[in-house]
């Protein structure tokens, strides 16, 4: 990116002095960590053992990098075949975001040389981490695998690997969709173990089905709030096929997501009436439930669907990064804020600024490679050599 | 407060099978509403 | 189109749903449940809260010296759970002010089922046959997820080391239960508030003491079912086990069971997603298939009916064009038989 700016002349734009301070500040942080152990630089405790780097960087990175499977499914398993030039973009963004979970998940966990183990050594199969794990790590080697075409295109040379990978896209695409739905889910399952802990209107057997249900407008949403970003920033790098199906792209995507809100929704009340948790809609966790459900499910699924409707696209780009808050704020309520929730408030967890900082840290590297990339790699257009195949 | 178990879940799935039949009819009018006006603004 | 797309998404949904709760864990006739495992029963009305477990416990386990010394009542003033430096911690409580305080020793209740063991991914902790919960350092990868599934807020981290940290509880004194001793805690104890036994038979001392004096204690023992059974088992004086700080709500149902649904799925979203993604894709290139083929017969016929139209009306046209050849025709020999006929007179009049 630099060598980008300095093109322009300086490197000194707002945006690279942010992520200096940042990469200087998470550096620091980052050797603190590792030659000072986990208490040095966060909140964590024997009650609060989880804090961001799991309700952040791992539920909700995993839930916003559901774009890859979501799209390559609606492309090539649903038949929205003229989208497929959106699906280099989620892909590449999918990779990225599960990459940077694996990386930031060596920070949380306390002996990260360790992290092979529970695939390769000792295989604790009852816990629903383990399937997290190993789901996880066998995506991210089919992100990797579906993302090589373009970096080969980009370096050229390796034209029979490519073609093999491209004949391979259907599979490849089923499997993607069949450990997203695995690990997707599990992430809520991971809270079936401690129905004492979270709070009665976030616990519920649907935990797992609500985080599946979830991450598909997740994915949808977080789609076309990067497309809005990307058009803004890379629009030079888009090709005619691309920009063409652009608004069709984010239209269907905004009915899709509206959709998915509504079952999703239906879920949550479901969910309350199996158990009988109604009572509980009346207590300061019910107003704060209520927030999450009306104001970050409710009302973005209503703006999407009003959206659509009226072909309005500028309802539809509001929706979508409103959609993608709420998730955030769902997860962040699964995994701390009603978590714990029988503690007294001076052993209840909030973050340190070493964690958040790690935490923005990650998000920085993500953001630079994936500039880094679609300034370099046929990501937003195809490439001249390669424009008749169709990956 | 239930005296059994039976009591308790007779009660809850009472409710939501109503409940799910308000969400069946629901979804039948979120979908009209969503797809409205697709014919409208269908553009070949 | 779309519209089979997102009934597709739904149907997904839905099947995820049922194989989650349908799922059930094996039978309990396969699970003999460990009958002959240890376990110490506490009895919270013996206890006067001497902190000589604590000391004992410090001392055989070679845990770091603690900051106030375990003969200081004065720690006891504040609520503590267990930490790194401590496997066990005696807390004082005060059910009705103005009434004697109660106390409660809090350690790793050795769960018959433990959480701690479903939710570790490496299996660092096994439910040994002396009932002892073990741990095992050399495989943690230190997630923390066994902190978080306890339900008994028990194992601590040790956040403080950067190379070797390790999740530290009570070890039901293993090494020393290999050997025929007892706890270090249990035999420290002055007051016999703590016995050790076989668990069987510890429940059947509990209850007689329990209901041999119903005005005195809870008609209860804690951990007989709680969270599926502990080693660990508690009886105390009136009012409540919550006036000790205890969890009565926690239920019966065991780890194990508590995700045994979701566990069930993993598999059946492994078979059935490929058949209805296939299923899927396929009913989508159909469907493209019939609309092309469709879109083809629909330009055929068009091109069909137009070259109809073109047959007809040249038909029409070569029809028409004879009509005024005829009329022209006939005009010609109307004209020529009119100019004989004109010459004949003349010749006549001539
Ligand atoms: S009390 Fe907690 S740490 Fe001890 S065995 Fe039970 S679940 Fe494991
Ligand atoms: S912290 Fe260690 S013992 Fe606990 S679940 Fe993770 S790997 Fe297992
Ligand atoms: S059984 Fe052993 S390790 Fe556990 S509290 Fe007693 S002395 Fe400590």
């Amino acid at each position: 990116m630099s060598t980008e700016h300095t093109k322009n002349g300086s490197l000194f734009t707002p945006f690279n002095i942010v992520a200096g301070i940042i990469l200087a500040a998470g550096l620091v942080v980052t050797v603190m960590r590792f030659t000072m152990g986990l208490g040095s630089v966060t909140n964590l405790s024997d009650n609060n053992p989880w804090g961001i780097w799991i309700g952040f960087d791992l539920l909700c990175g995993v839930a916003l990098a559901a774009g890859g499977y979501t799209t390559s499914a609606a492309c090539y398993i649903f038949g929205f075949k003229r989208f497929h030039a959106a699906v280099r973009p989620a892909i590449l963004t999918a990779f990225l975001g599960y990459a940077l979970v694996v990386f930031a998940l060596n920070y949380d966990v306390g002996r990260p040389w360790r992290l092979p183990y529970p695939i390769f050594y000792q295989q604790g199969t009852t816990s629903i981490l383990f399937e997290v794990g190993l789901c996880v790590f066998i995506y991210l080697t089919v992100l990797f695998l579906e993302y090589l075409p373009a970096a080969f295109e980009w370096k050229g040379g390796f034209d029979k690997y490519r073609s093999i990978l491209v004949k391979l896209t259907m599979v490849l695409t089923i499997f993607g969709v069949i450990l997203s739905t695995l690990h997707q889910s599990s992430l809520g399952a991971l809270y079936l173990i401690v129905p004492s802990k979270l709070h009665p209107l976030w616990y519920t057997p649907y935990l797992p089905v609500m985080f599946f249900m979830s991450s598909m407008f997740a994915g949808l949403s977080m789609v076309v709030f990067e497309g809005t970003l990307s058009h803004k920033y890379f629009h030079h790098k888009m090709d005619e096929d691309y920009n063409a199906n652009y608004l069709d792209l984010q239209f269907a995507f905004a009915k899709g997501a509206a959709w998915i809100m509504a079952g999703y929704l239906a879920m949550k009340l479901l969910g309350l009436s199996m158990d009988n948790r109604w009572h509980y809609l009346f207590t300061g966790y019910g107003a704060w439930w209520l927030l999450e459900v009306v104001g970050f499910v409710v009302l973005p699924c209503y703006c999407y669907a009003v959206g659509y409707r009226d072909r309005n696209i500028g309802l539809v780009r509001l929706a979508a990064p409103w959609t993608v808050i709420g998730i955030m704020l769902n997860r962040f309520d699964v995994s701390l804020i009603a978590f714990n929730w029988q503690l007294p408030s001076a052993e209840r967890y909030f973050p340190s600024l070493g964690e958040i900082i790690i935490s923005l840290f990650v998000v920085t590297i993500g953001v630079l490679v994936f500039k880094f990339i679609v300034t370099r790699m046929p990501i937003f257009y195809a490439h001249p050599a390669y424009k008749d195949s169709s990956h | 407060m239930f005296n059994t178990l039976q009591d308790l879940m007779l009660h809850n799935k009472s409710i939501t099978y109503v409940l799910m039949g308000v969400v069946l009819v629901c979804f039948i009018g979120f979908w009209r509403f969503l797809t409205g006006r697709e014919e409208r603004n269908r553009r070949y | 189109m779309k519209r089979r797309h997102f009934l597709g998404l739904m149907g997904a949904a839905g099947v995820s749903l049922t194989t989650g709760v349908t799922a059930k864990a094996a039978s309990s006739a396969d699970v003999a449940g460990l009958p002959n495992a240890g376990g110490v029963l506490f009895d919270a009305s013996r206890c006067i809260g001497c902190r000589k477990c604590e000391a004992a416990c410090n001392q055989v386990n070679e845990l770091p010296k603690p900051a106030k010394p375990f003969d200081d009542l004065t720690v006891m003033d504040t609520a503590r759970r267990t930490d790194a430096k401590s496997y066990t911690v005696v807390n004082k409580y005060v059910p009705k002010p103005g009434e004697n305080p109660v106390f409660r020793k809090i350690q790793c209740n050795h769960c018959m089922e433990p959480a701690c063991a479903s939710a570790c991914f490496v299996k660092a902790f096994k439910k040994s046959e002396t009932g002892a919960v073990v741990y095992d350092a050399s495989v943690c990868v230190g997630c923390r997820y066994c902190m978080v599934a306890c339900p008994f807020n028990i194992p601590a981290y040790e956040y403080d080391k950067a190379f070797t940290p390790r999740v530290m509880k009570c070890t039901l004194c293993q090494p020393r239960l290999l050997e025929g001793k007892l706890p270090g805690c249990v035999e420290a104890c002055p007051k016999e508030a703590l016995q050790f036994g076989k668990r069987r038979e510890l429940i059947n001392i509990a209850w007689d003491r329990v209901s041999g004096n119903p005005d005195k204690y809870v008609q209860h023992v804690y951990g007989e079912h709680e969270m599926g059974g502990t080693s660990w088992l508690y009886i105390a004086p009136k009012p409540s086990f919550a006036a000790l700080g205890m969890d009565e709500g926690l239920g019966t149902t065991s780890a194990p069971e508590l995700t045994s649904g979701a566990l069930a799925a993993v598999p059946a979203v492994a078979g059935i997603w490929p058949v209805l993604l296939t299923g899927i894709y396929a009913i989508t290139k159909r469907k493209d298939k019939i609309a092309e083929e469709e879109k083809k017969a629909a330009v055929e016929a068009a091109i069909a009916k137009a070259s109809a139209d073109a047959e007809a009306k040249l038909a029409e046209e070569l029809e028409k064009a004879e009509v005024a050849g005829k009329r022209r025709i006939e005009v010609e020999v109307k004209k020529a038989l009119e100019a004989a006929a004109k010459e004949q007179e003349g010749g006549e009049d001539a």
